[in-house]
């Protein structure tokens, strides 16, 4: 499997506070790869860092081969994310932000392209609806409909699901995992669905104060710790990361 | 730079400006309230003053060309505002959009949208209050390109403060052209002014364009050289000002601004 992501010694450091510490890990192409950890671990600022928005204090991300800080727009056009905390503008309809954001991926043959997530994403009756109106659960199929469409190597979603009723929450996990598994792109996940991560995730890592401490498949990670759940070793993690280190 | 990314920017703001008549009657209104505001002003001294001067060029002339100016710094601020009220930094920036084209995007779209104000006031000021372009000649082509600039390069820095200082330092920004005008001499000879006040005029391209402007209602000779100046200061503050967005971008991408930009977080 070729890497979509390749990240080495990644750091961040506002003074004396790190929030990033030395992170290396990568995604391969049809890979799932969870990031995982309590808040404040790290995880929004290494995705952040990927996505050229926040510059690292020191360390490199590769896109897809491209280095992020020699070449950002090239690197960009192979990344595509979605994150709660970041809606489309409201005061656009959702077909207008499809257009406009797929005019800045460069999306060939745009208009069939928001055609067919529009579908896909069972967006068709809101297509002339501004997006501001539209349920938090609706909001965030558009914001998967627009990470979708330039069809990216490297898809980064963080807490992707963490407005959606469960039953949405299924369907939008079954259009990542088809994702990944019917294109050549890798997926970086975030989320605290212990549930949904081993659903979907191929391999996890666990981030502490900015470090991983834990990489592994999360069907049998938890057992390796001594653990019945992933969820117990989250909270695990959470509290006792020092104590993880040693096992 | 990539043309369809710039052109993103611009299709955003005609589909705001399409959808919403909140949008579309400023482009106009204000500017169309003061021609008529001043075309009155300019009438009634017409009528009270000695035969022979005529105020409608020195004064409404003057209005639409600074309303000119403000306009288009306006249309940049207000395109890099709709992604400051959106929270949509976020969302643009980690696009392979650079810097240069969303800053292209910005003055295209201010381009648009200042040439509405100008139509209309232009309209108005024609038709209505009998206002003849032709008395300004050839010249009016540079002074509305010194302006032009100007207002681009006040528009980039209006929006580099407010990427810098964070959303509520918008309100530093509508009073710039109120507080440039005494300055810039709209509707007195610089030599009204103290000197001190005459020194930062002297910096202000807008400052050669009214006394150009004075000249040629007077039938004075207008030297070049001085338009020149205010033309090569213009395009200086463009350069100073682009390079300032630059800064203030790349301070935000290392703090993390643009990814948390919210009125509790910048600053």
């Amino acid at each position: 499997m070729s890497q979509v992501l390749s990240v080495t010694n990644l750091r961040k450091s506002y003074g004396a506070t790190v929030a990033v510490d030395g992170l290396s890990f990568e995604v391969a192409s049809n890979e799932i790869v969870g990031l995982l950890g309590p808040n404040g671990a790290g995880k929004t600022t290494t995705i952040n860092m990927i996505l050229g928005v926040l510059e690292p204090t020191s360390g490199s991300i590769r896109i897809e081969g491209v280095d992020l800080a020699a070449q950002r727009s090239r690197a960009l056009e192979y990344t595509n994310f979605a994150a709660v905390y970041a809606p489309l503008p409201g005061n656009l309809t959702v077909q207008q932000n499809l257009r406009i954001f797929g005019l800045l991926y460069g999306v060939k043959d745009l208009s069939r392209r928001i055609e067919d997530l529009l579908r896909q994403y069972n967006l068709e009756r809101f297509r002339d609806a501004k997006c501001g109106v539209l349920s938090s659960g609706e909001q965030t199929r558009v914001c998967l409909a627009k990470a979708m469409l330039n069809q990216p190597q490297l898809l980064l979603l963080d807490e992707p699901t963490a407005s959606l009723d469960p039953a949405k929450a299924v369907d939008i996990r079954r259009l990542i995992v088809d994702f990944a598994a019917h294109s050549t792109g890798g997926v970086l996940w975030t989320s605290h669905n212990m549930y949904e991560v081993q659903e979907v995730c191929h391999r996890v890592l666990f981030l502490s104060r900015g470090r991983i401490l834990l990489e592994g498949d999360p069907k049998s990670l938890p057992r390796e710790h001594g653990m019945d759940s992933l969820e117990e070793l989250f909270i695990a993690v959470a509290r006792e990361p020092l104590a993880l280190e040693r096992t | 730079m990539a043309l369809h990314r710039i052109w993103a920017v611009v299709l955003r703001q005609f589909f705001l400006l399409r959808g919403s008549p909140a949008r579309i009657l400023p482009l106009f209104a204000w500017v169309a309230i003061d021609m008529v505001l001043w075309g009155f002003i300019s009438k009634y001294l017409n009528s009270v003053a000695s035969a022979g001067f005529n105020f409608v060029p020195m004064l409404l002339g003057a209005v639409l060309l600074w309303d000119f100016m403000v306009r288009v710094m306006q249309g940049v601020t207000l395109a890099f505002f709709e992604d400051v009220w959106t929270r949509n930094f976020l969302n643009i920036f980690a696009t392979p959009l650079s810097i240069p084209e969303y800053v292209s995007g910005l003055v295209i779209s201010s381009i648009a949208t200042s040439s509405v104000g100008l139509v209309v006031m232009i309209l108005l000021a024609t038709l209505v209050f009998g206002l003849s372009f032709f008395i300004y000649g050839a010249m009016l082509v540079p002074f509305l390109a010194v302006l032009f600039l100007l207002g681009i390069a006040l528009g980039i820095l209006g929006s580099a403060i407010v990427l810098r200082l964070g959303p509520a330092a918008e309100w530093f920004i509508w009073p710039i052209p109120a507080l440039l005008s005494p300055f810039a001499g709209v509707f007195y000879p610089l030599s009204t002014l103290p000197h001190w006040m005459r020194f930062i005029a002297r910096l202000l391209p807008a400052s050669y364009v009214f006394e150009g402007m004075r000249a040629v209602i007077a039938h004075r000779e207008l030297a070049a050289s001085p338009l020149f100046l205010g033309a090569c200061l213009a395009v200086f503050y463009l350069l100073l000002t682009s390079w300032l967005f630059g800064r203030v971008f790349r301070h935000a991408v290392r703090t993390g601004l643009i990814a948390r930009y919210t009125a509790e977080t910048a600053g």
